[in-house]
């Protein structure tokens, strides 16, 4: 049953898949409604995902209480906010008074101040890495990183035009190549990955 | 149908045929051909060691939806799931995953019940494994931070799409001791990650992690492929460098 239920599920991800693909390169109109069709459906069951992915986040904070774990009273607050929004957003409409004063005052405030501490956590990541691993790429990353930062800063009292010039030829020159490469590799293994799955050598979905 | 579509089903269709062909080569030839990675050889270490010691693995696979590109550095995220699941299946504390996204959720409980299911441990499977820490990349980054503060994680291999939040995740990894392994399509998040984790992966690293944790014949012809296809890409770049030089193309 098992292996009849992992066939049935390689051979519609490989149909799906190469109609899709083929209505992208493809200009026959059968084929193009097919994959409208079919990237609609995508769209509508990643919204059912999402109802899920917030049903799945309730039943491990709950679980949590359930058996006091630690840290289980984090989860309790996380579960009174998230049924609090869902009656408030759900009740009320998205855009209405209460549900923008969450999102004002709640939801940006707490996005915002994880933001701060991003940034004091990164400088400290940069501090560290020479620790980690002293290597003449760990250099120029330190070096790179100090040269963009001083040619960024705006300070009333000096000004050196230079290091803006440097600053940008860094993000014009070097930058770009070094992203147009990786993105790239990015790409291929995109391109590979997605050739893997149309196969069904690669079955993330039970197989 | 347009050039450029024409161009770009060549592209697939090269990039088909030589997956199929070095497929066939190592299957006749079953030699590896992989430069090494530092990462790869630390995660199997990593996970040896976390079997025996009874701690836990945690596999972080970002928030990138799988119905648009960013989906396919999950995908690979689930490969490795998938291989870690199986060895470390033995262990007290079976792997736990964790996904900012609702299909990639699901993927993960699935790759989870299903490798069990491939080396008949099925009552090792339990939904709460394959969770769903938030949906938004900060509310992700602090949802994940419980997993490995209250769950005696010893590795937390990153591999998916992330932002630069993930500076978050790695320093509260490095505060409790835990090894890091990561890797991430977004240019962002590779460079905070090669500042904050002990193993970053870089450009296409990530998308090898199949042919390095022994995930099957495909993967290895996959990077075989790309090495090729790279050169391709590059011969067409300078082969069009210089046709707009020399005012062929416009």
């Amino acid at each position: 049953m098992s292996r009849l239920r992992t066939s049935l599920s390689v051979a519609i991800v490989i149909s799906v898949g190469l109609i899709v693909l083929s209505g992208y390169f493809l200009d026959l109109p059968m084929l193009k409604t097919l994959q409208i069709v079919f990237l609609r459906w995508a769209a509508l069951l990643g919204a059912v995902a999402l109802i899920v992915g917030v049903f799945n986040l309730f039943n491990v904070h709950l679980r949590k209480i359930n058996t006091g774990q630690k840290g289980s009273p984090y989860s309790l607050v996380l579960i009174i906010a998230l049924i609090a929004t869902v009656l408030i957003v759900g009740l009320l409409g998205p855009t209405s008074f209460w549900s923008m004063w969450i999102f004002n005052y709640i939801h940006v405030p707490i996005e915002s101040s994880l933001m701060a501490v991003l940034a004091v956590v990164m400088a400290f990541a940069g501090a560290r890495l020479l620790g980690r691993r002293f290597n003449a790429f760990s250099i120029i990353f330190i070096l790179t990183a100090l040269l963009v930062l001083a040619g960024s800063i705006s300070l009333s009292f000096v000004d050196f035009p230079v290091l803006a010039e440097l600053r940008n030829w860094i993000d014009r020159v070097p930058t770009t190549a070094g992203a147009r490469g990786i993105l790239l590799g990015v790409a291929l293994g995109t391109v590979a990955t997605g050739f893997r799955l149309l196969m069904g050598a690669d079955r993330p979905y039970g197989g | 149908m347009s050039q450029i579509h024409l161009f770009e089903l060549a592209f697939a269709g090269l990039f088909f045929v030589l997956l199929i062909m070095f497929a066939l080569v190592i299957r006749k030839r079953p030699e590896k051909y992989l430069r090494e990675i530092p990462a790869f050889a630390h995660l199997g270490r990593s996970v040896g060691l976390a079997v025996e010691a009874g701690k836990r693995l945690h596999i972080a696979l970002g928030y990138g939806g799988v119905n648009d590109i960013q989906g396919a550095s999950g995908l690979v995220g689930l490969t490795m799931l998938q291989r870690i699941a199986r060895a470390a299946s033995i262990s007290d504390r079976p792997p736990i995953a964790s996904s900012g996204e609702g299909t990639l959720g699901i993927l993960s409980q699935d790759t989870l019940k299903s490798s069990y299911q491939a080396i008949r441990s099925e009552n090792q499977y339990d939904p709460i494994y394959g969770q769903i820490s938030g949906l938004t990349p900060f509310s992700y980054a602090a949802g994940t931070l419980p997993i490995f503060m209250d769950q005696q994680v010893s590795t937390t291999v990153l591999a998916g799409h992330f932002g630069s939040e993930v500076a978050l995740i790695t320093d509260a990894n490095e505060r409790v001791g835990s090894q890091t392994m990561a890797g991430s399509d977004n240019l962002e998040a590779q460079a905070v990650l090669y500042a904050s984790s002990q193993d970053p992966l870089i450009g296409e690293e990530l998308y090898a992690s199949g042919a390095y944790l022994n995930a099957g014949l495909m993967h290895q012809a996959s990077v075989r492929t790309q090495d090729v296809m790279r050169w391709v890409v590059i011969a067409g770049i300078l082969l069009g460098s210089l046709l707009k030089l020399i005012g062929v193309i416009e």
